[in-house]
C-alpha cells in the first residue's frame, strides 16, 4: 500500500492516524509540496489530475480523497472503525466525513495561509472555521451528555479521524480552542488511544506516559 | 524609521533565489512593504514602497536585502563551499511571533525531548550538561561551544540514538547557524542555519537551509525532516509570553542551559538590536 504523503498535511496524516491506529504498515513516498511544488508535477498530475495529496495506490486502486482512503483502509483491515452498527449510526458517520470537508476548506485552508504564505481571505475563512468548530462543539457536547465519547457513537470511527487534524490544528491558523471544552476533551479522547501518532504540530500525551525512571547509569550502578 | 535603530543596517533574507519569479514577492521587511523579483536577466532586486533600489546579495540560496546601508558584507558559510555537501533549500514558514524569539528557539537544547520526542530528545535524557559560551569581539559574533546532547534520532542519515556534539553561532540579529555531528562522516559537521526574515515585531518568515553529507537521503526527506521539527517548534513560539523578547532581565530565571540565550540577549542589547525586542523587565 503506497501513499503518497507530505509531513505537514493533516488530510495526509488522517491516513498515516488511521493506519497506525489499525496496525497497518504504509510505504510512505514524500512529495515535495512546499517548496518544491511537486504535487503539480507531471507524474503526480498523471496519478490524480486533481493536484491533490494524499494519493493511495494499492492493487491497481487509487484513490485519491482521503476520506475514500479512511474507507478503504477500515474495510479492508478493520470494519469495527466503518461505524455501521445501525443506520443512525452509519448515516452520522457519513454526516461527519463531509462536514470535515468544510474543516479542510476553512480550518485548514486559514492555516496553510497562515504558516506557508497560501493564498486566501483569511478573515473569511477564519469566520467559516469558527462556525464550524461551533457546531461541532455543539454535537460532541450533546454526545456527553448522552454518554457518547465519539462524534458516532461510543467507540471512534473513521469520522473521528476525518475531523480530528484540522480541529487539533486550528490554532496553526489563527483559530485557538480554548473555547471550546468539549472539543478539547474529544481530542483528549483520540489522543488516548492504542496507537496514536502525532504530527508536526499536534504532540503527544505525555502525562499519559509513565514517569519517567532513573537514568540508565543509575540502574546500571544500582544493578551492578 | 528610528525605531528601527541598529537593525536597520543589517541583512535580511527575504525570498528564495529558486523561486524568484519577474512578478515577485510582495512581502515587508520590519514593517516596510517591499518587492522582490527576478528582472529580465533573471537577476534578484529588491525595491521599497516607493520604488527604490534597495541592495541585494544572493547567497545560500536565498536573497537578501537590507533598508539602510549595511557596512559590513553578509556573514559566510564557509562550509557550504566543501564539494560533496547536500545544499537544502527547506522554504519558508511564517509564525506569528517575535523575530528574535525564533532565533532564541533555534539557540536552546533544553526542549528537545519535550518539543522533538523521539527525535532530537527523549526522556529521561533530559540534562543539558555545562557548555562555554563566548561573544567572540573579533568576529563580532554569539558562539556556544561543547553543547552535548542525547539524541534518538539526530539526523535523517541517524540510525538509532546518538550522542550529538552541536556548536551554535549567531552571526546577525535574526540568523543563526548551528554545527552538529554528522552521522555519515564523523570528521565534519553537518550545517543548518536559521534565516529570520522580520515582517513585523510579532511576524515572521522562516527559511532554514542546510549544507549536509548525506549521499544517501532523497532531497525531499531532507526537507520534510527539516519541515517537520521546525513546524513542532512553530505552535510552541507562537505561545511564548511576552511576545517581544526582554532583553532585560526580570521575573523570568534562566538556567545554566540557558546560556546562549543569554549571551544572545546581550549582544542584541550591546548592539541596540531590539525590534522584536524589549527593555523593560518582564
Amino acid at each position: 500500500m503506497i501513499l503518497y504523503d507530505y509531513i505537514l498535511s493533516p488530510s495526509c496524516y488522517r491516513v498515516r492516524l488511521l493506519a497506525a491506529l489499525i496496525g497497518r504498515r504504509l510505504d510512505l513516498r514524500a512529495v515535495d509540496v512546499h517548496p518544491g511544488q511537486e504535487h503539480l508535477s507531471e507524474p503526480m498530475l498523471a496519478l490524480n489530475p486533481a493536484g491533490t495529496i494524499p494519493v493511495l495506490s494499492d492493487d491497481g486502486l487509487v484513490l485519491t480523497e482521503s476520506t475514500a482512503i479512511l474507507s478503504y483502509l477500515a474495510a479492508r483491515h478493520a470494519p469495527d472503525w466503518l461505524g455501521e452498527d445501525t443506520p443512525a449510526m452509519r448515516a452520522r458517520v457519513a454526516q461527519w466525513l463531509a462536514f470535515s470537508q468544510r474543516l479542510t476548506d476553512s480550518a485548514g485552508a486559514a492555516r496553510a495561509h497562515d504558516m506557508l504564505l497560501a493564498p486566501g481571505d483569511i478573515d473569511a475563512l477564519r469566520g467559516q472555521a469558527t462556525k464550524a468548530l461551533r457546531e461541532l462543539e455543539a454535537a460532541l457536547s450533546a454526545a456527553r451528555r448522552r454518554g457518547e465519547s465519539f462524534l458516532a457513537g461510543n467507540r471512534p470511527t473513521i469520522a473521528d479521524i476525518a475531523c480530528f487534524p484540522h480541529v487539533a490544528l486550528a490554532p496553526d491558523g489563527g483559530l485557538p480552542l480554548d473555547p471550546y471544552p468539549s472539543i478539547r476533551l474529544w481530542m483528549r479522547a483520540i489522543r488516548a488511544l492504542d496507537g496514536f501518532v502525532e504530527m508536526p504540530g499536534i504532540h503527544r500525551l505525555h502525562e499519559l506516559k509513565p514517569e519517567p525512571g532513573p537514568m540508565p547509569e543509575v540502574i546500571r550502578k544500582e544493578q551492578a | 524609521m528610528s525605531e528601527l535603530g541598529a537593525m536597520r543596517d543589517q541583512w535580511y533574507p527575504v525570498a528564495m533565489t529558486k523561486q524568484l519569479t519577474a512578478q515577485g514577492r510582495d512581502t515587508l521587511l520590519m514593517g516596510a512593504p517591499i518587492r522582490v523579483f527576478a528582472d529580465d536577466g533573471g537577476t534578484p532586486k529588491v525595491t521599497d514602497g516607493a520604488g527604490r533600489a534597495l541592495p541585494v546579495i544572493d547567497r545560500f540560496g536565498h536573497v537578501w536585502t537590507s533598508l539602510g546601508q549595511p557596512e559590513k558584507d553578509l556573514f559566510t558559510i564557509p562550509e557550504v563551499d566543501q564539494p560533496g555537501r547536500r545544499l537544502v533549500d527547506v522554504g519558508v514558514c511564517r509564525v506569528r511571533c517575535s523575530p528574535l524569539r525564533a532565533v532564541e528557539n533555534f539557540l536552546d537544547i533544553a526542549h528537545f525531548p519535550f518539543v522533538h520526542t523521539d527525535i532530537l530528545g527523549s526522556e529521561p535524557h533530559t540534562e543539558v550538561e555545562r557548555y562555554e559560551v563566548e561573544i567572540r569581539d573579533d568576529v563580532d559574533e554569539v558562539w556556544a561551544t561543547k553543547v552535548k546532547f542525547f539524541q534518538p534520532q539526530a539526523a535523517k542519515s541517524a540510525e538509532g540514538g546518538i550522542t550529538t556534539d552541536y556548536m551554535y553561532r549567531v552571526c546577525a540579529p535574526t540568523c543563526s547557524v548551528l554545527y552538529k555531528t554528522c552521522p555519515p562522516k564523523p570528521e565534519e559537521w553537518d550545517v543548518i542555519a536559521l534565516f529570520v526574515q522580520p515582517l513585523t515585531e510579532t511576524l515572521c518568515d522562516v527559511w532554514p537551509y542546510m549544507a549536509l553529507y548525506d549521499d544517501d537521503a532523497e532531497m525531499t526527506d531532507l526537507i520534510h525532516f527539516q519541515q517537520m521539527i521546525f513546524v513542532q517548534d512553530r505552535s510552541v513560539l507562537e505561545n511564548q509570553l511576552p511576545a517581544l523578547l526582554p532583553l532585560d532581565p526580570g521575573r523570568e530565571i534562566p538556567t545554566r542551559a540557558d546560556m546562549t540565550s543569554i549571551a544572545y540577549r546581550r549582544w542584541l542589547k550591546r548592539h541596540g538590536f531590539t525590534y522584536g525586542a524589549q527593555l523593560v523587565a518582564a
